[in-house]
This record gives structure tokens, sequence and C-alpha cells, in this order.
């Protein structure tokens, strides 16, 4: 009964799956698929290089320094970075001074009341405070971009498929829609407003080129600042504020393997002592 | 309970012997997992599988316990919440890591344990219990992970709950109805999400009860074993302790190496990086995509893109569900007195192929719906269905099995090249 019953289910599932079959492959036939802009020209990121790249990866805190700087220059005026505090700074080589400083000068407010009066105010940040956002809300950021949302960049290396290059490619990958692309697909023309970048998954980027000239930064440890230079050094400060255990989680991963080689030898161990003289 | 020549517990200190009169519970622990529960000698690696999956549920609980000390199961914090254990909270990246990807290890080590299951025919009489509660397992695990893979509140959490609780939505007439009551609105939001949190919470206790029974099921017949012949006297046995508290101890100490070099070196290769940015209800993800564990069944949801009677997607939820449910009438489906698949020559071969179809399937789950991939998708998806339906019916009556050992005993003599009896006698 059982048997019967299933061979109808069976039957049936399989039925449908042949005519869901013979539709894909008619349609595969008659009406294929049309090639994409996006399918033939996107580009996967370039290697960056970067040093917190692999299980050795360790951060560069010069460089972490100089992508900083860049953030503080360049992105800050667009990006929020809401997930990280002033003070996180200590860990990429700032004393607690010089975190308090840069808090107290950075040139957006953080928001709060008067304690006066309890109307909404501004004041200076304080090292415990995190990054303050550029805009006050979505609406102000959409209007003061076209429409297009800046995303918080806390997350963005984890947020992306192999982020912290992605990042480094992005910055550098804005050009001139290649003449090929526009002959194969007269219709994919980069639309008003937008960029061509092929590193973005649809081809066209609503952020302008944010990188534009060598030495846009002026690096205060006389590392030159080219526009390679620039995009690296952001990518590797986003890495740490995406990750910024990093280094501990390495050095913890180092001696749990070690630690767990050593077990799984003894556990083998273990066990032929228990089985000797056992067939089994 | 067990065989007739099991030790027996005998507590030699005068406090153990006064809780023995009292609460037998070190006798429990000796007769389930200790030196009185006597198993075949012959057990292979696969039988470490069923430990290492309680293990996987122990490191799940104690930390998920930790991290919901932490978690905020609320919409407008949930997102934050996560971020501020993995960057405020003493190891609360290591927590929160360990339960990510110790979700992913005890999906990947139950499903070595069912297909240990499958290929040495342990669902077969007298084990249909212990197969049926394992089922139940899985379907609960299943619910668990993914309820809580929606407690981040990311891309993927959000989407992912529209999406499964979209299936509801294909049944006829009450779909809509099921769907909305399961998230407490209409699409999910701060309802949808603490009641996901609570559930979340107290599935694995389920989980773990149902293993109780599972493990007590299991206890009646006692463990199968690669021959699948029964065990037939003494000889054919060893105490569980020490002899396969050692072998499982290589087993835990080769998953915690594994477990530990995900964790440390590379957490989020499993997970997608859209789950890092917060669930945004007006921006659709490109790809929504569940976890690796659940690809298969989401190609085989994919791939009825045909309505016959009921619609296209009606067809690919039922065929979903019924992909996991037909696994309860397994035992019966399969008519074959003989267990394991060594002594099947042509099951064997499907079975081997049904492997490599499920392998097929998951990256057809991960793939881009081209026509290519639908194609392959549904051939795989029909092979699945008439593997269980179909073949396997058929093929345990048509097959001539290879002759089987007459006991576990001679087996392993024959292995090891010996058939005098006086080696048989076990050294301990």
């Amino acid at each position: 009964m059982v048997r019967t019953i299933a061979l109808l289910v069976g039957a049936a599932f399989v039925f449908v799956l042949g005519i869901s079959l013979f539709g894909t492959i008619s349609t595969a036939i008659s009406d294929p698929a049309p090639e994409t802009a996006e399918h033939e020209f996107h580009l996967h990121p370039k290697d960056a290089e970067l040093s917190s790249a692999g299980m050795f990866g360790k951060f560069d805190r010069q460089q972490l320094q100089r992508g900083l700087k860049v953030y503080q220059e360049v992105c800050a005026a667009c990006h929020s970075l809401r997930y990280v505090s002033f003070r996180d700074l200590e860990q990429i080589g700032y004393s607690e001074g010089q975190v308090k400083a840069l808090a107290q000068a950075w040139p957006i407010e953080q928001p709060g009341v008067n304690p006066d009066t309890g109307e909404a105010a501004t004041r200076k940040n304080v090292a415990s405070d995190r990054f303050p956002s550029p805009y006050a809300n979505e609406v102000a950021a959409r209007a003061a971009n076209n429409n297009a949302l800046p995303p918080d960049l806390s997350l963005i290396a984890k947020a992306r498929h192999d982020g912290p290059n992605y990042v480094a490619s992005l910055l550098t990958g804005y050009q001139n829609q290649p003449a090929e692309l526009l002959r194969k697909f007269p219709d994919a023309k980069t639309p008003q407003g937008l960029y061509y970048n092929p590193y973005f998954p649809n081809l066209n980027i609503a952020m302008p080129p944010p990188i534009t000239s060598d030495g846009q930064v002026t690096y205060e440890d006389g590392t030159k600042s080219t526009r390679d230079q620039m995009a690296k050094d952001v990518a590797a400060f986003l890495t740490w504020t995406a990750e910024p255990n990093l280094e501990t989680r390495h050095g913890a991963g180092f001696a749990s393997v070690i630690f767990l080689i050593i077990f799984v030898f003894l556990t083998i161990g273990t066990y032929r002592n228990v089985w000797r003289g056992v067939k089994h | 309970m067990s065989f007739p020549w099991a030790n027996h517990y005998e507590p030699k200190q005068p406090l153990m012997r006064w809780l023995d009169e009292k609460l037998p519970l070190p006798r429990l622990v000796y007769n389930a997992v200790g030196a009185g529960y006597p198993v075949p000698r012959n057990l292979n690696y696969f039988w470490n599988f069923g430990v290492l999956a309680g293990l996987a549920l122990v490191v799940q609980i104690v930390t998920g316990i930790v991290l919901a000390m932490h978690y905020g199961a609320n919409s407008l914090v949930a997102f934050a919440s996560v971020e501020s254990i993995m960057r405020d909270v003493n190891a609360g990246w290591f927590l929160r890591y360990a339960h990510a990807n110790g979700a992913s290890m005890f999906l990947a080590v139950v499903y070595i344990h069912i297909a240990r299951g499958l290929y040495y025919g342990s669902y077969k009489a007298p084990r249909e219990m212990v197969w049926l509660l394992g089922v139940v397992i899985f379907l609960l695990m299943m619910a668990t992970a993914f309820m809580g893979y929606v407690l981040p509140w990311g891309q993927m959490s959000f989407w992912g709950a529209q999406v499964i609780t979209g299936f509801f939505s294909a049944i006829p007439l009450v779909g809509e109805p099921i769907r909305v009551l399961l998230l407490g609105g209409y699409a999910p939001d701060n309802a949808a999400l603490n009641r996901f949190f609570s559930l979340h919470y107290l599935l694995p206790f389920v989980i773990a009860g149902v293993i109780v029974l599972h493990i007590w099921a299991l206890h009646i017949p006692g463990s199968n074993n690669p021959t699948g012949v029964d065990v037939k006297g003494e000889q054919d046995t060893v105490p569980f302790h020490p002899y396969y508290t050692a072998k499982d101890g290589v087993g835990v100490a080769v998953f915690f190496l594994i477990f530990a070099a995900l964790v440390f070196f590379s957490p989020n290769l499993l997970g997608h990086p859209d789950n890092y940015i917060e669930a945004n209800p007006l921006s659709t993800p490109a790809h929504i995509v569940p976890e690796w564990y659940f690809l298969p069944f989401y190609a085989i949801l994919k791939s009825f893109t045909a309505d016959f009677i009921l619609t296209g997607k009606l067809w690919g939820v039922l065929a979903m569900f019924g992909s996991i449910l037909l696994l309860f009438f397994l035992p019966w489906l399969d008519s074959s007195p003989v267990r394991s698949a060594n002594y099947r020559p042509t099951y064997r071969w499907f079975l081997i192929v049904l492997a490599l179809d499920v392998l097929v399937l998951g990256y057809i789950g991960g793939a881009e719906a081209t026509a290519r991939n639908v194609i392959i998708g549904q051939l795989a998806t029909a092979y699945y269905f008439a593997h269980f339906l179909i073949i396997l019916p058929i093929v345990s009556r048509s097959e001539r099995p290879r002759p089987l050992p007459n006991s576990i005993t001679e087996a392993v003599l024959a292995k090891h090249g010996g058939t005098s009896p006086a080696q048989t006698a076990l050294a301990h």
C-alpha cells in the first residue's frame, strides 16, 4: 500500500517536472535570455594586497592611520561610520589624548539636547561617541545626493563580496564607458547623474569619483598619496572598521589550531592504546 | 534493554552506592554511554557523527544562551545589538562566529549522520523508531536554523523570512491567513522577529528532548554496524566505554579542529555578505539565497516551473516539504531484508548517484537561474523523487544481494585475513 502510493506520488512529481523541463527547454530555444552588459562587462575586484588578508593577516597601523585621514577628508562628507566610536581609534595607534583632540575637532557635531532649554542641539564629540552621521536622516541624505543614499561604511568590507579588494578597486575603477559596450548594448548607456564603474554590480554607480587626483590628501608620514595608495589605505581602514578584532582572532586561531592538532594526535594514541589486541 | 552479557553497574564507593539507591542517575549514564552498553566491534568512523551532532547541539546551546544575554530581539535594535556583541562584548565576536559557524557544523555533521543511516540501512527494522525520531529532529533543526538566521535582522534575514513564509501563501484559500498568523503581520517585522527569537530559544531544548527519545529507541535493538548483520553473541560486541569513547574522542578532536579553522580564519565564508546590511523592506537583494544547508531544498522548490492542475509554485512547495517528509516512509519503501548497501550491488550505485544528486541540487540552489541551471535542477529533482519513490521500492524487490557474513566477528576476521575462532576472544 505504502509502495503503491509512493509510486503514484513519485510518478506525479516526475511528470510535473517533465512538463516543467519541456517548458524550460522550449523557452530557452524560442526565447533565449538576452545577454546583458552587466554580465559581460562587470569585473571582479583586483587584489589590493592588503596586509590584513590571509591567515597570517595583520593590520599595518601606519596604513590604517592614513586610511582614517582619507575617510576624514574625503568619505566623511557623505558616509557615516555609525558602529565605530572615536575611542576605538586607540586600537590603531593613537593615544588617549590624540583621540580626544580628534573627536573635539571633528567637523560634524554630535546631535543632542540643549541642557538648559531641552531643544534639539549639537555638541562637540567626545571619545566615547560614535562617529556622527553627516546627515540628520535618510531624507536629508537622499536630498543632498540626487536621491541616492550613501551607505554606512562601518561594515562595508564585510557587506560586499571580497569587500576589502572591492573598496579599493571601486574607488579607482571609474572610467569612460568602453566603446565596445555601447556598440553591443546601445541601450546600456550610463544614465545622466550616474558614473560608469565596472566594479559596481550594475556598472553605473551614483557616487561621483571621490578620489580624483594624486595628492588629494596630504599624508603626515611622508607616504606619497597617489590615487592607488589612497584607495588602498582607505580600504585597509574600512577593513579594520568592519572587523576590528581581526588580529585577536588570528592569534587565538593559531593557538587553538596548534593545540587541537596536538590533541588529535593524543586522541589517536589513546584510541590505538584502548583498541590494541581487539580486531575490528 | 540491551544484551544479556552487558556489564552491570556496581558502585564501589559508599557515596555512589547511596546515590544509586536514591537516584540511579550514574547507572543510567553507565548503561547509556558507558561500559554497560555493548556495541558492535566493527563500527567505522561514520558512527562518530551521532555523538558529534549531540556535541554540536551543546555548543549551540552554550554559545546561544550567552549571546541571548546581549542580543536585543526588537527590529529597531537587533542589527545594532549584534554589532555591539561583535565590538563591545568581551569575546563577543568569538561567541557569535562560533554560534553562526556552529550551526553549519551541526547541519554538516547531521547530513553525514543521515547519509550513514541511508547507506548502512539503519532505518530498517528493528530501528524504524530511531529513524522516525531522527527525521523529527532534522525538521526541528531546520526550523531552528531558519529562525536563527532571521535574528541578526540583516537583508538576507529579512528577505529569507519573507520568502520562506511566502511558501505558505501558495496553499489555496487558507495559505494567506496562515502566513499572516505565522508572521504576526503582513510582512516580517518586529512581531515576527520576536516570535522567531522566542521559538529559536525554545526549540533547541525540544530537540534535546527528542534526542533523548532517539537514543532511548536506539538502545532497545542496539547500534547497527557496517555489515548490517545482527549481533549474535558476546564476541560481536565491545563495551561502549572505553572502546567507543576513545574512538569518538578522535572524531571530537577533528571536529573541533575544523570548527576552529572556520571560526578563526574564515568566519564569514559560509555566510552571505548582504546580511551585514541592515534589513530594509524597501530594497530587495539581487539574489535571495538561503544558507548553504537549505540550498538542495531551495533548488527543488525552484524546479517546478509549470502549472499542472495546481500552480507551479504550489507544486514546488509540496515537493520541497515532500522531499523531507518522504523520509518518514523510508523504512516501508525499502523492502529488502539486507541493511548494508555494501551487500546490495545495484542499490549501492543508485545511492551513490543520490549523494551526487543532492550535491548538484545544492549547487543549483545557490546558482543563478539560467536556462542551463534550471534544466540541471529539474533533472536532479526528478532523480531525487524517483530514487526514493520509484527506484528504491522496485530495486529492493528485484535485486539479488551479495552473500552476508554469518556474523560480525566473521566479517572482522575475514577482513584481517584470519579465520581461527580462537582469535575471536577479546582482550579486555
